[in-house]
């Protein structure tokens, strides 16, 4: 096991790995960060990522190009985001129930559409993908030029993603205004903001990122539409989002962490089957549970996450 | 009035099921072929014809009992998400127990299975509620995560230690004959696990509705000051609520196991501990409805496959089919909300997390 991180090739692969496995968990995540910092919960992160997988590979599949596929893709997962802006932000239905039903209706919904769009064919689809593009120059640096530099324009956009949305969140008006809806929404409705157009905008853009993490799956991971294919990624982002304390930069962190966890276990499967990889599997969901209970660091959500907003209301 | 809010509420149930079945009726268009044939096929498959009526009672048996395990907490105003995890630690204990422990009588052994199935479960599901109780950490989230980490460890257990010798796959070793849960049907593989769970919803039923502890706990639910002044012990009582569940969602698990795999496969729940909570919604809260919806959802599964013989949908709709009725249930949640079982059990949940912070803080988060 430990031959990984001696071997500069093994440890540049075993890092690539680590890296693209995280990618589809990090836009999850910052999604979920981007919903509950104003105020509300998106349990529902799961059903929208695989939303935006089955959009991308409808996309792919009928436009034979990665680009169509990130349209539909991204327009799905902000479909299903719709659901829980609707139900969760106007009526006031509960955000758990809600984001739990979204899971349920994409599974359901995308597990039927798949049979009926792709057919007989499904698993043998082989869709247009994004292609690594290694940026000339940083390339070439040992390691880190191959682990970072040389992915495809998902990873790139994921780069500029992070940064922007902590820029946004923590040194803009607009960022100022969603966390002061997340804390306070009186306060923010007072001072002339409009509590119901800030949510549903963050609750749509979650439901964009969540489907860009799905269009990852199949456009740059594996090609083609299963179903169920998010398998649980959206949970783990949202466990991610608690780790990273609702911070983007923090859900990066706890998202590399997550993908480490993940390469290590698949690499264990494989080189050592007898250490017992279903620990390192686990450990995402460990590790956020500790986190939650306070073993690692003190959870401070948005005070009013998960209660909606009535202006008449006491 | 609680009757009439039943009723009410049994009727949304109806008018989402009917809604999502035409709305279905789309969907099985769009593939090409006529609904009405097709959903012919489906429940007369699924209810009418012998060996198809066996299949629907085998899917019961998980179903009702996973709905159990949402529905009680719910009592309490508690969420829970586990009950797949809980059906998962459920099968291991009892599998365990199946496997390992000296020889016995086999209805004495069957007994022991199912205690240790619900000890397994019912210590899973202690974990969120003392978190939930003593910490003020969220239920649902953990219940969720940890639904992922027995997982786990059941995969670790059959693909490790418990792994019998030249299995392909990883699956334990097959448990002795005289465990086999008896047919309920014959030539069938109906097994006793749904009479179990129809017995225990009664059960369930009768508590809810006569007991001290029934009271005591809608009490804890409804008014969390009132049932501490009366002296009830808010904490103990959603510790228990989910103990008891987890022990429901554990027999779901020890009855796929004794009536009807005879092994602890990995992966061997398609999600029952999801459709629990389905069902939970299509009951209101009901332990009775719990065995209606769960009649409902073993149905389509088992005529799924007859259906799909009979005029070629694919399966998967009966999915769509079950993703509708949540997403029109959750949308009923928006109608005259504030009179409604899931209203009120909202507002318990609010009053019990108060109950549970006295300083105003609030809870962890998912």
């Amino acid at each position: 096991m430990i031959e990984i991180f001696l071997d500069p090739a093994l440890l540049t692969d075993f890092l690539r790995t680590s890296l693209r496995l995280s990618v589809p968990i990090v836009f999850a995540a910052v999604g979920g960060v981007l919903s509950e910092r104003s105020g509300v919960y998106n349990i529902g992160l799961e059903g929208m990522m695989l939303a935006g997988a089955f959009g991308a590979a409808v996309g792919a599949f009928f436009f034979d190009t990665p680009f169509a596929g990130v349209v539909t893709g991204a327009m799905c997962g902000m479909l299903a985001a719709l659901i829980l802006a609707v139900l969760g932000v106007s009526l006031g239905v509960n955000q758990i129930v809600t984001g739990i039903a979204i899971n349920l209706f994409v599974l359901g919904l995308t597990s039927f559409l798949s049979r009926v769009v792709f057919g007989a064919q499904a698993n043998t689809l082989n869709l247009q993908g994004f292609k690594p593009l290694a940026i000339p120059g940083l390339i070439s640096i040992p390691v880190i030029g191959p682990v970072f530099f040389g992915q495809d324009l998902l990873v790139y956009l994921m780069y500029a993603v992070v940064p922007l949305l902590y820029f946004m969140m923590f040194a803009t008006p607009w960022g100022l205004n969603i966390r002061a809806v997340g804390e306070n929404p009186r306060a923010a409705d007072t001072a002339g903001v409009s509590v119901n157009a800030v949510r549903y905008a963050c609750v749509l853009g979650s439901g964009l990122f969540a489907g860009l993490g799905g269009c990852f799956l199949v456009l740059s991971q594996v090609f083609l539409f299963s179903e169920n294919m998010s398998a649980g990624k959206g949970f783990i982002a949202l466990a991610a989002v608690i780790l990273g304390r609702w911070n983007p930069v923090g859900a990066l962190l706890a998202c590399l962490l997550f993908g480490f966890f993940d390469a290590l276990q698949l690499r264990l499967q494989f080189l050592n089957p007898e250490v017992p990889h279903e620990i390192f599997v686990a450990m995402p969901y460990v590790v956020s549970i500790l986190a939650l209970v306070g073993l690692v660091g003190r959870p401070s959500p948005p005070a009013a996450a998960g209660i909606p907003y009535r202006r008449e209301a006491k | 009035m609680l009757g009439v809010i039943r009723f009410i509420y049994l009727f949304k149930s109806v008018w989402a099921i009917l809604l999502a079945l035409l709305l279905g009726s789309i969907l099985i268009q769009l593939a090409g072929s006529d609904p009405l044939d097709a959903y012919a096929a489906l429940f007369k498959g699924a209810f009418f014809e012998y060996f198809g009526f066996g299949n629907t009672l085998v899917k019961m048996s998980p179903l009702i009992l996973a709905g159990l395990a949402v529905t009680i907490p719910l009592r309490a105003g508690q969420f829970n998400i586990g009950a797949e995890g809980q059906i998962y630690m459920g099968a291991l204990f009892a599998t365990l127990a199946a496997l390992y422990l000296p020889a016995m009588p086999g209805w004495i052994h069957v007994l022991v299975c199912s205690i240790a199935g619900a000890i397994g479960g019912g210590l899973w599901a202690l974990i969120p509620a003392v978190l939930k109780a003593y910490h003020r950490v969220n239920e649902i989230i953990v219940t969720l995560l940890m639904n992922y980490v027995a997982i786990n460890i059941v995969s670790y257990a059959v693909s490790g230690p418990m792994m019998a010798p030249e299995a392909p796959y990883p699956y334990s070793d097959e448990i002795p004959e005289s465990l086999f849960l008896p047919h309920v049907l014959p030539r069938t593989d109906a097994h006793l696990g749904v009479v179990v769970g129809v017995v225990l919803a009664i059960v369930l039923f009768a508590v809810f509705r006569r007991s001290t502890f029934g009271f005591s706990l809608a009490t804890v639910g409804r008014n969390p000051d009132a049932a501490r002044y009366a002296g009830m012990s808010v904490k103990r009582h959603i510790v228990v609520a989910f103990v008891v569940a987890g022990a429901m969602a554990g027999l779901a698990g020890t009855y796929e196991v004794l009536g009807l795999k005879y092994r602890l496969f990995h992966h061997f729940s398609p999600g029952y501990g999801y459709d629990g909570i389905v069902i939970t919604f299509l009951a209101g809260g009901n332990p009775l409805f719990v065995v209606v919806a769960a009649a409902f959802l073993g149905g389509l599964r088992s005529g799924a496959g007859i259906m799909q013989r009979a005029v070629g949908v694919d399966t998967t709709v009966v999915e769509a089919i079950q993703g509708l009725v949540v997403i029109l249930l959750a949308m009923g949640l928006a109608f005259r909300f504030e009179q409604t079982f899931w209203a009120r059990v909202l507002r318990k949940r609010k009053e019990v997390a108060g109950e549970l912070s006295p300083d105003g803080q609030p809870e962890n988060p998912p």
